[in-house]
């Protein structure tokens, strides 16, 4: 496992975060929400990972997102 | 009943009288439709360009101030594209005289996609909060330069994460505001039972403070509250609480001092003043901030 950087500790510390949280969720709707973290991770899973700004803005953005669930 | 509505229904109107919606072309029984619409279309055939298009645009005025506005866009819809500015240019005598009625003209005739806040065009929501020429404003109040040699540079308030274009992120700022409990607290009654009432001193103390429409151009535009946003509260929100500290009516004076006593939340401000200098309603919250350090210093 290689050293990750402290931008990709955060990104899967926000992914970590988004399966807790979905634990708290009913037992019948909680692989509804678990997917849909992941497509949401995977749909900008070919960002460049030098692309800093980028990968804050969706950060941000995923963590509003999490806070309003 | 049943019955009568099926004989009536049965009764059909004669086809004269009958007409499809909103059609006022009388067709007969004689000639099919589609000979009827060729016949209307003959009418109206569509002139050739050659004949319409006209040679450029029309001349513009000789005497036409034409300014450039170089505005700072950014998409998050392609985050990966860094931000950039664009350059705008508009006759200022076709214009209104303010800064916002150049965005908007822009965004009605020019560039649909440009993205502001605006709403009252009047300075009394903060909605169009911004950096214009380097001094956070709102544009609806600042007017445009007519100086047509000088360009004028719009960017979003400084060291605010961009949501799109000219729009901040004041999440953080909506966050320190409510954690000042910006309401009225009081544990007694009115001794009167209706209203909680103040002397005409009392209420002159909140002069200059209940006007503070938190458009946030103060707090951005303070350096130390870019370093720590996270902790200091920043000069609107500083105001804010002196102004319910300062509320006669008010009971909880002690916990809401107690509460800006440590090294961050207060006493960041370092008396740059940027804020009494920037602020759009001409405000001063250095001198709120200073006397809330004053009344601790005395307490």
């Amino acid at each position: 496992m290689p050293r990750l950087s402290g931008l990709q500790k955060a990104v899967l510390a926000l992914y970590r975060q988004c399966l807790r949280t979905a634990r708290t969720k009913p037992e019948h709707s909680r692989p509804h929400f678990q997917s849909f973290a992941r497509k949401e991770f995977d749909k900008n899973i070919h960002l460049d990972k030098k692309d800093f700004s980028a990968i804050e803005f969706f950060l941000r953005k995923g963590t509003r997102q999490l806070e309003t669930t | 009943m049943a019955f009568r509505l099926a004989t009536r229904r049965f009764a059909v109107s004669p086809q004269v009288f009958r007409r499809g919606m909103a059609s006022v072309v009388e067709t007969t029984k004689a000639e099919p439709l589609s000979t009827v619409s060729e016949t209307l279309s003959a009418s109206t055939q569509p002139t050739p360009s050659s004949k319409t298009s006209t040679k450029g645009e029309a001349a513009p005025d000789k005497d036409a101030t034409i300014k450039t506005f170089h505005i700072y866009r950014w998409n998050p819809d392609e985050p990966s594209t860094k931000p950039k500015m664009q350059s705008y240019t508009l006759d200022l005598n076709k214009t209104g005289p303010m800064m916002l009625d150049a965005l908007i003209r822009i965004k009605n005739e020019v560039d649909p996609t440009l993205t502001f806040r605006r709403s009252c065009r009047e300075g009394i929501c903060g909605s169009c909060a911004m950096n214009i020429d380097g001094v956070n404003t709102l544009a609806c109040l600042c007017r445009i330069n007519p100086d047509k040699k000088q360009e004028a540079r719009i960017y979003p308030l400084p060291h605010t994460y961009v949501v799109k274009d000219l729009v901040p992120d004041l999440t953080q700022f909506y966050k320190q505001y409510k954690s000042i409990q910006p309401y009225l607290q009081r544990d007694t009654p009115a001794p009167d039972g209706r209203e909680h009432r103040q002397s005409k001193e009392d209420r002159k103390k909140l002069d200059g403070m209940y006007e503070c429409i938190l458009c946030a151009c103060c707090s951005t535009s303070c350096p130390s509250y870019w370093w720590n946003s996270e902790q200091y509260l920043g000069p609107a929100v500083l105001m804010q609480s002196y102004r319910w500290i300062a509320d006669s009516r008010d009971e909880k004076t002690a916990q809401r001092k107690e509460m800006l006593n440590n090294s961050m939340s207060l006493y960041r401000c370092h008396t740059i003043l940027n804020c009494s200098r920037t602020c759009p309603k001409g405000l001063n919250p250095a001198l709120a901030i200073a006397e809330i350090k004053k009344s601790m210093a005395f307490t």
